[in-house]
């Protein structure tokens, strides 16, 4: 398939992230496919901060080493990604700052002399990009007034002083398909929580998840939403729960050190039995670890969050439609069954952007939870066969609502009393069979590639995208689980069939998927583990895939 | 459970002159008369922390959320939030909110979200055994510190003053005239209120003498006053032998947190606002 990629860097403050966003715009524009990977260091001004832009005929969700085209508006641009050149790369730098072949612009000069401030040496380097690559000045124009915020006016004037001054060399091919919206999986995860009826959004920002913050309180006045960022994680989780006994459907968004605070409130969450959706973007650790990059090591202590025993969904979608699709399906889920869902991503996923099919925002819609509509004595939590209690919210007349963290009766109220304490938790633990029941319904795991294929590649999470194209290439079979709590094993062991070597590719350091299939008797042959922050190219697991199947 | 009555079925486990029982009698005498007055008590929601106070909330028949030591406040300021038209009385010990969730206690105050905290301020720790708190005097010897702590007390309602709370008042668990009516002077204010009561712990630290001997009224006293109020709170710090004021300190009309929040809420044609983003991503 025809595939194109772009790299554009700079020091962090240089724009790089809203550079990457236009360029990806003007190819989606063409009908190209999109899928951008952003890498930064954790600081503000400085580093080396860049984006791999990649068009492609058909939909992708991951990066390749290899670039066509380099965008450099500072040395370490040139230097750091030379490996990544072809024969025919084409490289546009600022010749004012930048030592290097290829097609250098005077950008401090030209801004200046177009009255402009620094940061727009990425619209004038876009410009030139533009020319190069055949896009027309309309498109530009046009994608350019959309997207920017401020100063559209000046910042196309200075992006045609780019495209005046450079020569077509690479005729970029339009493609005959419409232009898809583009969404990270953070606006994605936003999406998927509004359709299904997200009334607000409480959380403390941590990398990767503040997206879902910084997304949902831009809209909170349109959407009516409320939106709180609050002193800490432990209030953030506390405060959502406060939501939902009132019956406002709420969720939080964090990364593992915050959801290391959040751990009593999800107990508490487990025991009042009110519902709560948690945004766990997964990033290297433990403790800080390496605050901007990508990992996939948090899924044990998803699983296993909290103390004592109560039922939890785990979801981990793969790319921006799954995360709008199963976000919208973990605030469903956590409202009909009363117990926390977690919507576990990583820093690949939440912070990559996505051509987006709208579809996925339109196959979900918001579920009502079981309510209480009788008169007289109203029990919180009235033990029925499915453990789910028909719910009340304040202020409700002649209701008494009474919510606790403590083991209670029916009532709520609280008691130590052996039978009802071994009766109060059945019903709570009751609820995991029918949830599980309840998830045949949807496609808790996914399989592509060949399907007669021996050897099954098994991912989770952003791994879907690599997995996938490169599978395709060699002919395998992939296994993507959606879900992973409670697992799917019927579903599972379903797509494993016929696999006669199966293959686990992880962004952890120990296999913890492979842990889990174990766990559960399914055999896992060999592990592709990677670590070091990045997520896979798909040149490197296509060359991992082919040693571990020698 | 009917509501006619305010009390439940739970057995009361506090011990033989707890000074909890004079706080469940004023907030039940309380509530009795908000429902005389015509308030609805359906409106009302009492959380509770951790600990001997807490379970203040199965002894009182109305909507109550039993929260976890230290997180009254955030639970108290979600619950404000999602429907502001509710009276949200939040119950701490003084380990649960001088202790382990200060935090909350000093963003509630600087938000002036309208919510009442009461404190059973024991400053003892009586579930556990009696370890010392937050407002332990100097020299406090519990089973944690058997040969006294070497740390003064944290005078809350100066640490809340500072901290923009805007209205403050001291309680005793001995006299429930004077604390009912502290009480619904306290749930009557617009704001973040904060009442911190003498309640003493007969079994773990009894200081009903040295209270009833140093305790008198505030009188002639101008609870508007910032710097006044401020002289008032430091009259006793706490840990020094002084007279106790009891009543209201600081009492002051501000913006709240929750009123901007009443503008949410409003159902909204989410699907063709989402049709609008795509297209507006295109």
């Amino acid at each position: 398939m025809a595939d194109f990629s772009v790299l554009i860097g700079g020091k962090a403050g240089e724009g790089i992230n809203q550079a990457a966003s236009l360029i990806a715009h003007l190819l989606n524009r063409l009908g190209w496919r999109i899928y951008v990977y952003l890498d930064y260091p954790s600081l503000i001004r400085g580093g080396h901060n860049f984006a791999i832009i990649r068009a492609s005929e058909k939909k992708i969700a991951v990066h390749r080493d290899k670039i066509d085209v380099l965008l450099a508006l500072n040395q370490d641009t040139v230097d750091l990604h030379k490996h990544r050149l072809k024969d025919n790369s084409l490289i546009v730098y600022d010749s004012d700052t930048v030592k290097s072949k290829g097609s250098g612009l005077p950008l401090e000069k030209m801004i200046k002399e177009e009255g402009g401030s620094a940061i727009m040496r990425n619209s004038c380097i876009i410009g030139a990009f533009c020319r190069a690559a055949g896009i027309k000045q309309d498109i530009l124009e046009e994608v350019f007034k959309k997207h920017i915020p401020r100063e559209a006016d000046l910042n196309i004037k200075i992006a045609l002083r780019g495209y005046n001054e450079t020569e077509e060399s690479l005729a970029l091919p339009a493609i005959s398909q419409a232009p898809f919206s583009l969404f990270t999986g953070n606006e994605a995860i936003g999406l998927g929580l509004i359709k299904a009826g997200l009334k607000s959004y409480i959380a403390y920002p941590m990398t990767p998840s503040s997206g879902v913050l910084h997304f949902l309180a831009g809209l909170s006045k349109e959407f009516s939403l409320k939106v709180v960022h609050p002193e800490s994680e432990i209030s953030v989780i506390l405060m959502a729960l406060g939501f939902a006994y009132c019956g406002e459907k709420a969720a939080v968004g964090t990364s593992g050190g915050g959801f290391c605070l959040m751990n009593e409130g999800l107990s508490l969450a487990g025991m009042a039995e009110l519902p709560v959706v948690i945004v766990m973007g997964q990033r290297p650790g433990p403790s800080t670890g390496v605050p901007t990059y990508t990992a996939q090591a948090d899924l044990n202590f998803v699983l296993n969050a909290g103390h004592g025993e109560f039922v939890r969904l785990v979801t981990a979608p793969g790319d921006a439609e799954e995360a709008c699709y199963w976000s919208a399906v973990a605030l469903n889920i956590a409202w009909k069954y009363q117990i926390p869902c977690f919507v576990l991503t990583d820093k690949t996923l939440n912070e990559a952007t996505f051509s987006f099919e709208a579809s996925a925002v339109d196959s979900v819609k918001e579920e009502p939870p079981l309510l209480w509509d009788k008169d007289g004595d109203y029990k919180r939590y009235l033990n029925t066969e499915t453990g789910v209690s028909p719910l009340a919210f304040v202020p409700r007349k002649g209701a008494v609502i009474k919510a606790s963290s403590y083991e209670h009766d029916d009532y709520g109220i609280t008691t130590e009393d052996p039978a009802t304490i071994t009766s109060s938790y059945d019903k709570r633990l009751r609820k995991e069979k029918y949830l599980a029941q309840d998830l045949e319904k949807y496609r808790a795991v996914k399989a592509y590639g060949n399907p007669s294929a021996e050897c099954a590649v098994v991912c989770w999470g952003s791994n879907k995208g690599v997995c996938v194209e490169a599978a395709e290439k060699l002919g395998l079979k992939v296994i993507q689980p959606l879900v992973l709590s409670p697992f799917p094993l019927k579903q599972f062991s379903e797509a494993l069939k016929g696999a006669k070597k199966v293959i686990c590719v992880e962004n952890n350091a120990t296999g913890m998927l492979a842990g889990l299939m174990s766990a559960r008797g399914l055999k896992v042959d060999k592990m592709i583990l990677k670590y070091d922050g990045r997520p896979f190219s798909l040149d490197e697991l296509e060359s991992r895939l082919g040693e571990a199947m020698r | 459970m009917s509501q006619n009555d305010l009390g439940t079925y739970a057995v009361n486990t506090w011990c033989p002159g707890c000074g909890n029982f004079a706080i469940l009698n004023a907030v039940k005498a309380i509530l009795d008369e908000l429902r005389n007055e015509g308030f609805p008590l359906e409106k009302v929601v009492l959380v509770s922390g951790i600990g001997c106070h807490a379970k203040i909330v199965d002894y009182i028949n109305v909507n109550s959320f039993y929260s976890i030591h230290g997180r009254v406040v955030p639970v108290a300021i979600g619950i404000k939030l999602a429907n502001p038209d509710l009276k949200v009385i939040g119950f701490a010990g003084d380990g649960d909110a001088y202790g382990e969730g200060l935090e909350h206690l000093i963003f509630a105050a600087k938000r002036n979200i309208d919510i009442t905290m009461i404190i059973h301020n024991n400053r003892v720790y009586g579930l556990t055994t009696g370890q010392y708190t937050p407002t332990s005097p100097l020299g406090f010897r519990g089973r944690s510190t058997p040969f006294g702590t070497r740390e003064l007390p944290i005078n809350p309602l100066e640490l809340m003053l500072s901290s923009g709370a805007t209205f403050l008042a001291r309680g005793y668990s001995h006299g429930i005239e004077l604390l009912k009516g502290i009480f619904k002077e306290a749930l009557a204010h617009k704001g973040f209120s904060l009442v911190d009561v003498l309640q003493v712990c007969v079994t773990f630290y009894n200081m009903y003498q040295y209270y009833t001997r140093h305790a008198y009224e505030l009188k002639d006293h101008d609870p508007r006053n910032y710097d006044g109020a401020l002289q008032k709170i430091r009259e006793w710090d706490y840990n020094k032998e002084a007279p106790i004021a009891l009543g209201t300190f600081y009492k002051k009309e501000a913006a709240t947190f929750e009123e901007p929040f009443r503008d949410y809420g409003a159902q909204v044609d989410r699907g063709s606002k989402i049709r609008q983003l795509l297209e507006k991503n295109i």
